[in-house]
């Protein structure tokens, strides 16, 4: 379907556009609170982000797709939501985490059971049954883990802006996500690489 | 030479800041690689693509 720039737009046009802002709510919905594992801050994140979206719809210009832009707006709304909370209330680092490799390995530090090969051409990964399996074990990572986790991974930020934001030291945020990538992997090898599809 | 723990330690931080006499590392490393892919992947499918 093809859309004129909102710039340009007449006003049917742009109730066009307002509406696809609007049905894209569910998704950001989803990743804010993939980040955040709270639904109140993931509600104010989203909310902030339909309407600065809506507020600049005159400058989109259309230079991107709709979701690319807005799920870009909510990216900086839910930075704005951890920085807020992060006043609040100081996040606990997670070095009390349970620590995945206990089990992996043996005392004296071979595998306890070899990985086994995942037999994942990149067409595999890019599957959309395959990403709803990924982000799915994503969301299984406890709290701590999984926002420490998405906010490498999905907001991209470098491990110094992660610990500049949290609080943390560089030590903590690297142990939390190499935890973080084991949980992950284990997951993966449970739900998705199991015998069936290797 | 360490043992497989101390390896693959290095190679899932070598995510965010290497023995390979071992058959089960390089696989690892694999797996490491894969999900390296898959959450490229993952980003560019919930930005909108």
């Amino acid at each position: 379907m093809s859309v004129p720039e909102p710039s340009s737009a007449s006003p049917e046009q742009q109730a066009q556009w307002l509406e696809r802002i609007e049905a894209l709510r569910p998704t950001l919905m989803r990743l804010a609170l993939l980040q955040l594992r709270n639904r109140a801050w993931a509600e104010d994140a989203v909310s902030e982000a339909l309407l600065a979206a809506i507020e600049g719809l005159p400058r989109f210009g259309a230079r991107a797709q709709v979701q690319t832009w807005v799920v870009g707006i909510l990216k900086h709304k839910v930075l704005d939501q951890l920085r807020q909370r992060q006043r609040e209330q100081q996040f606990e680092d997670g070095s009390d985490e349970e620590d995945p490799t206990e089990h992996m390995f043996l005392a004296d530090g071979h595998f306890a059971q070899a990985p086994q090969v995942w037999n994942a051409p990149s067409e595999v990964l890019r599957q959309k049954q395959f990403l709803e399996v990924l982000e799915a074990c994503m969301d299984l990572l406890p709290g701590k883990l999984g926002r420490v986790f998405l906010m490498r991974e999905w907001l991209e930020l470098g491990t110094d802006e992660i610990c500049q934001e949290l609080g943390f030291t560089p030590t903590n945020v690297w142990q939390m996500l190499s935890r973080a990538r084991l949980r992950l992997r284990e997951c993966l090898q449970l739900r998705w690489f199991g015998e069936s599809r290797s | 030479f360490r043992t497989c723990r101390e390896v693959t330690a290095l190679v899932i931080a070598r995510e965010d800041r290497i023995h390979f006499i071992c058959q089960a590392c390089p696989i690892f490393e694999r797996q490491v690689l894969g999900m390296r892919e898959a959450l490229g992947a993952w980003r560019n499918y919930r930005d909108g693509a």
